[in-house]
């Protein structure tokens, strides 16, 4: 194993996940993503000059909508699973724009 | 002696667009509807539902692109923007990184008689936030979606401005041409046009830059204005103090005059982007960029020079009326309908202005119709009301868009060209006011205003000046 991920890395990344994990799962996690790593190193070993970055598999490309408005009223659906709701909005903790 | 700094400005400028539908879904963009009605499963980021690119963003995008001298990309994509707030239903904003739809763009400004280039770094599209409205009496934040998915570009300018001029003459260049082309009406007050400002100070004279900050919630060409300069203000003070400038997003306050440091969410700025695996790419040919080339409406530039040439409009009125596509389209309009654009001009220049500035509003807040200015100025030219009725009248129009004709007659200032009528009310001033009188036949021609004045006064200001002092001069 060539990688290694820090105490700080793994706190950091919790923190970006909102996660708060425990010691054990931190050294877990911590073991998961090093064999990650590891495997993209095997994937660096390929030679990819010229060959163009791949973001989708399939060849298709330019799916488009018109611009036509359709649909009614959606907010009986969007909130129907909303654990506290207040005048047809989700309410949620205090949050400083 | 003291040093010299130099302010070093680029801007981050978001445009809502103008289309119907959201970016990836066909929620309504209408403003003002109860929370929450203009969602659906893509726009609230429910598992499972699949975004589609509404074509009409793509094609804004290009024309903006287009008139801002930008290379357009022709194989771009969307990429995930990563962050937690409860603005955001998916946990990820859509939007470009790798590969933007424009770049390399710059638009030209003028200041004073200076002319230059601000280069464009790139513009990509993206989709709006939701709202969140404070709850005083829960001590909650209320969240709405309806703004979720609307479709927004951003223009990343490179740091060429150095000045408060600058960025607003930057901006208005900006809004300008973004108006003309209906991409968006880029109202600052309504948050379809915001900019964030980064800035940095540097010593005159010197090559790298300073460390800079961001700058948010600015919404007016003013607030703007004002936070440049106490940012400047701020860093200099830092740096002459020995300290220096922290990079950080400030919230500018324009109530107090102030910025400060807005709450840093941890490492915010990790946005870990990657490739937006719902959408296919873009590919985008020479002939759909020359079909939209082809479709792009009269720009400013073209306009001003026509409306010299076809209505023969001083090259200064012709910039008033262009400035705003608003007050342009109300002025072609109107000249159109009433076939005297000259006059038409005039009500723009000097009434709409002087009332526009009086109310402290934009050419863009303009609510009357061109047919009412069109009647107006019909009724004034054939005689029907004298200038000082029609400037009255036009307030009614310019407050609450009245039809002239009707006011005019419901209120009974049609002008009296009834020469009876008018013989009645001037023997009356002549003989109420013998001093006058007496002056005028001792030579003072100035007298004669004073009688006019009184005539006019008598017959509440609808008689005809011309007439009156004919008749007068007739009758002494
Ligand atoms: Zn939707």
């Amino acid at each position: 194993m060539a990688n290694k991920i820090s105490d700080e890395t793994i706190e950091y990344v919790g923190i970006l996940a909102k996660l708060e994990l425990s010691g054990e799962e931190k050294e877990n996690a911590k073991a998961d993503m090093e064999k990650m790593l590891d495997y993209i190193d095997i994937l660096n070993e390929l030679d990819t000059d010229g060959a163009e970055p791949m973001s989708h598999v399939f060849p298709v490309h330019n799916v488009f909508r018109e611009d036509a408005v359709s649909g009614v009223d959606g907010s009986a659906d969007t909130l129907v699973n909303a654990p506290l709701k207040k005048d047809n909005s989700f309410k949620v903790p205090k949050t400083i724009g | 002696m003291a040093k010299q700094y130099e302010t070093v400005i680029g801007l981050e400028v978001h445009v809502e667009l103008a289309t119907k539908t959201k970016i990836f879904c066909s929620c309504s963009t209408e403003f003002g509807g109860a929370p929450n009605t203009h969602t659906c499963p893509v726009c609230t980021g429910m598992p499972g539902a699949l975004p589609v690119l509404n074509k009409k963003v793509v094609e804004y995008a290009m024309a903006i692109g287009l008139a801002t001298n930008c290379e357009i990309t022709r194989v771009c994509k969307f990429d995930r923007k990563n962050y937690f707030y409860p603005d955001n239903p998916q946990n990820y904003q859509i939007s470009q990184l790798y590969l933007p739809i424009a770049r390399n763009g710059f638009v030209e400004i003028e200041t004073g008689s200076t002319k230059k280039k601000v280069r464009i770094h790139e513009m990509h599209m993206e989709e709006d936030a939701g709202k969140l409205i404070h709850d005083e009496w829960d001590d909650t934040s209320l969240v709405d979606y309806n703004r979720s998915g609307v479709p927004l570009v951003e223009i990343v300018s490179e740091p060429d401005m150095r000045s408060a001029d600058e960025v607003i003459a930057y901006l208005e260049k900006l809004r300008t041409i973004i108006q003309y082309l209906g991409a968006s009406d880029c109202k600052l007050q309504e948050g379809s046009m915001r900019a964030d400002v980064n800035l940095s100070v540097r010593e005159a004279g010197t090559e790298p830059f300073g460390t800079r900050t961001e700058m948010k919630n600015l919404n007016s060409f003013k607030a703007i204005a004002r936070a440049i300069e106490g940012e400047r203000e701020r860093q200099i003070e830092l740096l002459e103090a020995g300290k220096s400038v922290i990079q950080e997003t400030r919230r500018w306050d324009d109530n107090k005059e102030s910025s400060y440091a807005m709450r840093s969410k941890e490492d915010a700025q990790d946005y870990r982007y990657f490739p937006e695996p719902d959408l296919v790419p873009i590919v985008i040919s020479d002939q759909w960029i020359d079909q939209i080339r082809a479709r792009q409406p009269e720009l400013r530039t073209e306009k001003l020079e026509r409306y010299k040439k076809e209505f023969d409009i001083p090259q200064y009125d012709a910039e008033i009326i262009t400035s705003s596509k608003h007050m342009a389209d109300i002025f072609e309009a109107a000249a159109a309908i009433c076939g005297k654009p000259k006059k038409v001009s005039n009500w723009l220049m000097v009434e709409t202005l002087r009332l526009l500035k009086d109310h402290g509003m934009e050419p863009e807040d303009l609510r009357f119709s061109p047919e009412n200015l069109a009647k107006l100025v019909s009724l004034t030219e054939s005689g029907a009301i004298n200038s000082s009725v029609a400037k009255e009248v036009f307030e009614k129009i310019f407050a609450e868009d009245v039809d002239p004709e009707a006011y005019v007659e419901e209120h009974g200032l049609k002008m009296v060209n009834d020469e009876g009528a008018l013989e009645e009310v001037l023997k009356k001033v002549i003989a109420d006011n013998p001093r006058a009188v007496e002056d005028y036949r001792g030579g003072k021609e100035k007298a004669l205003g004073a009688l006019v004045g009184q005539t006019m006064k008598l017959m509440k200001g609808k008689a005809n000046p011309g007439l009156v002092n004919q008749k007068l001069k007739e009758m002494l």
